[in-house]
This record gives structure tokens, C-alpha cells and sequence, in this order.
């Protein structure tokens, strides 16, 4: 994973509150490989027309806003659907930052991993960032380390968890520190096996 | 590591303690995992393992399970649209190449995994289950530490049968008093929802306590548990008392004499100290609750059917107001009206949420001689349930009241393997979700209890099912 240190983009206000994974990829786009790429499904129906054609008045059409790499939006964003594929959709498009006052607890753990930064503000630094940006501004910067936001005139700070910062600013992959647990993990199901051994499915695995 | 000994400890605590492997300074921790559960859309979780050419742990721990996209109106793969068959065909093949167990569309006790894990035993008290669906706290109803995962972490737990995790807070949600007749589960759950807010659990993991879920069933518990989501919370869970061992006793994968009374007397020490502290209490009052309905796009947008639709002009807090004015536009109401004035076209009974055989009966109890207004789908949870209900004669009440009775699977909730909403439609209906376009492009989507929605159908609008109660219909033996 690319370590995530510090961005400075084109920032794209999305001033909805609870924007649902099912509003981020609507369900019937995930039968798709990922390499094909999700970013022309990101939140698909707000954006298209029921004849495919785009609706000027979604923000992420916004000619101004293209090549956005950081969201701005409201409380609950990513709230659910366990769906990895919400962000697969704004990592696709280019998005590597959204912003919102608080997200779905399992929409930000898969954000982190795959690189994409889910930065928490008040309420009140959320809605003057939207309105610096309705009001012209069209870039910000995030930078991770320092957990602080420039957008305009305007600087706040942010928080997120500081296990997913650490693992942001790295670019670490939970599997490879797993791997070097191996042995601990294969003691701790030893042990466990005679602690509890009523946890083992009673049936065989038939595998078919 | 769990240690009998300590006081003021919560279920959750119990439970997470027994597993966690390694536990780092800054409080992650690495959680051994007992269940995991497939469906067809792990396939990006076995694309990922591909890449590193590698195998899967516990394949004996592991267990796939086709519902998300499969058909309900026939089984037979050749007659379904090429993209969809492909999901399922994936799970298979990448099933059989690792040695996991499938319950496949020929398997007679197929169904939705949320249901198909309780009624086959490998829910059990106790242990760490997740899979990649978000209502995977179902099976918290248990007093499980169950929690749905995204496609890295489904990798992650395929190859090393582990997850890390930082533990949450910790929210006890108290209910107290007996429910009146007609109120279940269901209206517990969104009028708790409704409470504390589509993000009000957000970062906890909810304890439900008192007296009134003690004596809930196993069914209701694991709707409750089921739709700990709604509300934010990751985890939902329930602690284990006899109405659990009763209800796992005999269960195909189920731990068998000696082995499962070791666990029964594990699972009953689980139960919070009476002295455990929580980091957050909410308190309910089960007399209060009546039948609910949702009217707007989140869980939260829910009211008793007696209500009225909420007026933006009347909410003080503007963020709130705008919410509910964009809400009532896409679902088309007017603030103000009557609940029951709002008129449906369709209905569905099924999913994750409303499937299993006391929701069957309870809707076949108001559909019982009446017929529906709109047409309809009813999809029960799993093969067993549906062959029951059929014993019971519960197709042919649905049937006779002119829904249609399909096969098992996740089926319109989502709409992923074609049961769809029409666009502009507007459907009652059972399941977890009314968000935009949920159920199909353009859909409407009112949920409500299973009762309620064979009400909806019967009247062809909003209804407050306590007006076509009767008896309970008896079980045909």
C-alpha cells in the first residue's frame, strides 16, 4: 500500500448527510471484476440520469471539481453495508481523503485498507469547509502528520484513530505483521482447542 | 486473556478477552477467530489470496454460503442472466479448491447465512464469527462477538484465521416491560434506532438487556441483534440464558453430549457482571412501543403507525429539517399526513432481518383468508424454514392471499440477483435497509414487521396491524 503523508488537490464539497454505501456503488455494479475499475460507479445515481447521462447538478460533475482527490461531506458517511467496493468506487475515481464529522465504523476500516484516509472534523469545521468551498475555493491540503486541513483562508485540525494514522503514514498491510505472528498464533489455538473444545464444528467438513 | 476471576467485566469484554492473541501498546489486537462465513461476494477476498498464492488456514472453520445473488423463482442456474450465475460459480470453484464446506442451491438446508449459521449450530455462544456482510451482529443474539468485515479483512481472516481489532465502547441498551400484543421485535429495533440515531452507536459495541429481551425467542433476538447496524453499532449482542441452550441443543454442528454441556456451563458464565460499567445506557420502555413503520430513506426516519408524517417547518434544528424535506422528496409524502394514508404497491417478507419461521407465521396470521390488495414476494430464510412453514401450511395461506412463495436468499432486500423494486414503486417491506435505491433503481422502500407488512398488503396501504388481529394460526402437525 502507498504510504499516505500529506495531499494537496482539487477538493470536491458533498454536502449530504449519511451517504450510504448503497448510494457510493449501488449493489448491482459489484458483479464487476475490480480490475475493470470502480471509479465510474462512485455514487453512480446521483450523478447519472436513468438514461446514463450526467446530471449538472451533482457536485462530482462539476467541471471545476474534476480530478478531485479529496471529498468533503456530513455526518455518517459510508454508514450500511460492509461493501468494500464503496471504496474501491472512491479509490477508482481518485479520491484519497474524504472528510466528514463521522463515518460507518466498517466503511472506515476498509478505507484504511486500501490507503484512503477518513479525517474527522466537528460538525462546525465540516460546514466551514463546505462553505469555503462553495464559495470558490476549489483546492485543500491534508496533511496526516500534522492532522491539519488548509483549504482558502481557512486552517483546522482533525483526528483519526492514531492505529490507522501509524498505519496510513507507513503504508502497512495488516497481513505481512500478521505473518510474523505465525507461531504465537498456532500456540494460541493449541491452548485453546483444550480450553474450549466445544468451539470446533461438530460435523466433518465434507468438502464438496 | 480472559480471566474468570476479575469483576465489574461486560459480555463483550468476556468474550473479546478469550481471544485475543497479542495485544499491542497501542491497543490493537490481534483476535483469534472461530466462524468464518462466505457468500458469492468473497470472490475479491479469494482474488487477493490468489495474489499471493495462498491458502486458506481453517478451511474446518470456514463455510460458504450462496444467498446474495441467488435465484428464488428457480433453481436451475442455466435460466438466470450469465453475470449473475458467474458470482455463484465463483464461490463454488473457489470453495472446493480451499476444502471449505458450501451449503450450495442443492443443499437442503440452504438459505441466508445470518439464518442458515443459528438454525445449523455453528452459532454458538461464545465465539468470534464474521463474514462480509455488515449483518453479520445477528448472530450476536447468541452472546457471540459477531461482526461483518470488508473484503481485505475477509482475506486476512481466510489466511490466517485472525482479524485486528481495537476494542470498541462498550453500550448497554436496557428494555424493560412486556410488549403489547402485535409489537415484536422488529418495532423494537427501529423505534430504538429511531432513538439514538442511524450513528448513535456508531463506535460501540450494544449489549441488549432486561427483561423484555430475556423473554424474547431466539427469532427476535437475532432481528434485534440483526439491525444493531442500523444504528451504527458494528456489534450487537445478547447475553446466553436457557432459552439459547434449548434452542442449540441437537443442532447439526453443534458441540454433542459431554463437549456441549461443557459449553452451555461456559456460555451461561458469559452474561455481564451485575456491577459492569458501560460507557454509554440507554433505557426503553417495552409498554411504549407500538407497531412501526419507516417514511423516509434511513432507519432512523421511523415512527409509530399512529403517527404523522414529520413536518420539516416544524423540526428546530436546520440540518435535521433539511434531512427529512430531501427525505419526504424522494419518497414522495406529504409532511403532515396520515401514516396509513400512504398508499403501496408492492410487498416483501424476507431477508436477514424477517425470515425465519415466527415471522413467516406471524404474517401468515393476518394473511390467513384474506387477499392482498398489491402483489408480492415472501422468501423464507433458509430451505429448513421453508419446508416448516410448509408443514405448518403456511405456503398456502400466502399463496391462497395471492403472494407469491419463492425459494430462499437475500432476494429484494438488495436486489442483487434480480428481485427488484420497480422504479418510483413504493414497497413495504420487512428488511433492514429503505436507503435510495436499495431495492432497485428509483424504489421506495417502508419497513416495517412482518405482521405489518401482510397488513400493507391486505389494505394496499400503511396499516396498523392490531386492527386484523386475530388468533394465532394454529400449526398443522
Amino acid at each position: 500500500m502507498q504510504p499516505f503523508k500529506s495531499l494537496d488537490a482539487v477538493a470536491c464539497p458533498l454536502p449530504l448527510s449519511n451517504v450510504d454505501t448503497d448510494q457510493l456503488i449501488p449493489a448491482r455494479f459489484m458483479k464487476r471484476s475490480r480490475a475493470d475499475g470502480y471509479g465510474s460507479f462512485l455514487l453512480h445515481d446521483l450523478r447519472f440520469d436513468e438514461t446514463g447521462a450526467e446530471m449538472s447538478n451533482s457536485p462530482l460533475n462539476d467541471p471545476e471539481r474534476q480530478g478531485a482527490r479529496i471529498l468533503v461531506t456530513r455526518r455518517n458517511f459510508g454508514c450500511g453495508s460492509s461493501r468494500e467496493a464503496a471504496v474501491y468506487a472512491l479509490v477508482d475515481y481518485g479520491i484519497a481523503c474524504v472528510i466528514a464529522p463521522s463515518f460507518g465504523d466498517i466503511f472506515s476500516s476498509n478505507a484504511v485498507n486500501n490507503g484512503l484516509l477518513p479525517a474527522i472534523v466537528s460538525e462546525e469545521n465540516c460546514e466551514a469547509l463546505l462553505n469555503v468551498l462553495r464559495d470558490g475555493a476549489l483546492t485543500a491540503t491534508v496533511d496526516l502528520g500534522a492532522l491539519t486541513i488548509w483549504s482558502a483562508n481557512l486552517i483546522l485540525s482533525f483526528t483519526v484513530d492514531p492505529v490507522w494514522r501509524t498505519k496510513l503514514l507507513n503504508g502497512w498491510d495488516d497481513i505481512d505483521l500478521t505473518q510474523s505472528y505465525t507461531s504465537v498464533i498456532a500456540n494460541f489455538a493449541k491452548v485453546d482447542r483444550e480450553r474450549r473444545p466445544w468451539m470446533q464444528p461438530s460435523e466433518r467438513p465434507d468438502s464438496q | 486473556m480472559y480471566t474468570p476471576n476479575r469483576k465489574h467485566v461486560t459480555l463483550f469484554d468476556k468474550v473479546f478477552d478469550a481471544h485475543v492473541i497479542v495485544e499491542r501498546e497501542d491497543g490493537q489486537c490481534l483476535l483469534w477467530i472461530d466462524r468464518h462465513f462466505l457468500h458469492e461476494g468473497s470472490f475479491h477476498a479469494f482474488n487477493k489470496l490468489k495474489e499471493r498464492s495462498a491458502e486458506v488456514a481453517r478451511p474446518d472453520l470456514t463455510f460458504g454460503i450462496e444467498d446474495h445473488y441467488v435465484p428464488t423463482r428457480t433453481r436451475d442456474l442455466g435460466r438466470i442472466d450469465p453475470a449473475i450465475r458467474g458470482m455463484i460459480e465463483q464461490l463454488r470453484g473457489n470453495s472446493q479448491r480451499h476444502g471449505v464446506r458450501r451449503f450450495g442451491l442443492d443443499d437442503p438446508a440452504q438459505g441466508i447465512v445470518h439464518v442458515v449459521g443459528p438454525e445449523q449450530g455453528l452459532t454458538l455462544p461464545g465465539l468470534t464469527i464474521v463474514c462480509g456482510d455488515s449483518h453479520t451482529a445477528t448472530h450476536g443474539a447468541f452472546g457471540a462477538i459477531a461482526f461483518g468485515i470488508g473484503a481485505s479483512e475477509v482475506a486476512h481472516v481466510l489466511m490466517t484465521q485472525t482479524l485486528w481489532q481495537k476494542k470498541p465502547k462498550r453500550m448497554r441498551i436496557s428494555v424493560d416491560g412486556e410488549l403489547t400484543p402485535g409489537v415484536s421485535a422488529k418495532d423494537l429495533a427501529l423505534s430504538t434506532i429511531a432513538r439514538i440515531g442511524t450513528g448513535g452507536a456508531v463506535g460501540h459495541a450494544i449489549e441488549y438487556a432486561g427483561s423484555t429481551i430475556r423473554s424474547l425467542s431466539m427469532e427476535g433476538r437475532l432481528t434485534l441483534c440483526n439491525l444493531s447496524i442500523e444504528a451504527g453499532g458494528r456489534f450487537g449482542m445478547i447475553a446466553p440464558d436457557e432459552t439459547t441452550i434449548e434452542y442449540l441443543r441437537n443442532r447439526p454442528f453443534a458441540p454433542k453430549g459431554e463437549a456441549f454441556e461443557r459449553g452451555a456451563q461456559y456460555w451461561l458464565a458469559l452474561a455481564s457482571d451485575a456491577d459492569a460499567v458501560f460507557d454509554h445506557e440507554i433505557t426503553l420502555n417495552a409498554a411504549e412501543i407500538a407497531p412501526v413503520v419507516t417514511w423516509g430513506i434511513t432507519p432512523e426516519d421511523a415512527s409509530p403507525i399512529t403517527a404523522r408524517v414529520p413536518d420539516p417547518a416544524q423540526i428546530p434544528d436546520p440540518a435535521r429539517a433539511a434531512q427529512v424535506r430531501d427525505a419526504l422528496d424522494y419518497m414522495d409524502i406529504k409532511p403532515g399526513q396520515s401514516l396509513t394514508d400512504i398508499r403501496i404497491d408492492r410487498v416483501f417478507i424476507g431477508s436477514c432481518t424477517n425470515s425465519r419461521i415466527e415471522d413467516i407465521r406471524a404474517a401468515a396470521a393476518i394473511l390467513v383468508g384474506r387477499k392482498a390488495k398489491v402483489p408480492g414476494l415472501v422468501s423464507p430464510g433458509s430451505m429448513l424454514v421453508k419446508k416448516q412453514a410448509e408443514d405448518e401450511g403456511l405456503d398456502r395461506i400466502i399463496l391462497e392471499a395471492g403472494l407469491e412463495w419463492v425459494d430462499p436468499g437475500c432476494s429484494m432486500c438488495v436486489g442483487m440477483n434480480g428481485d427488484l423494486v420497480p422504479p418510483g414503486e413504493r414497497c413495504a417491506s420487512t428488511t433492514n435497509r429503505n436507503f435510495r435505491g436499495r431495492q432497485g433503481p428509483g424504489s421506495r422502500t417502508h419497513l416495517m414487521s412482518p405482521a405489518m407488512v401482510a397488513a400493507a398488503a391486505i389494505t394496499g396501504h400503511l396499516t396498523d396491524m392490531r386492527l386484523l388481529m386475530r388468533e394465532p394460526v394454529p400449526a398443522r402437525d
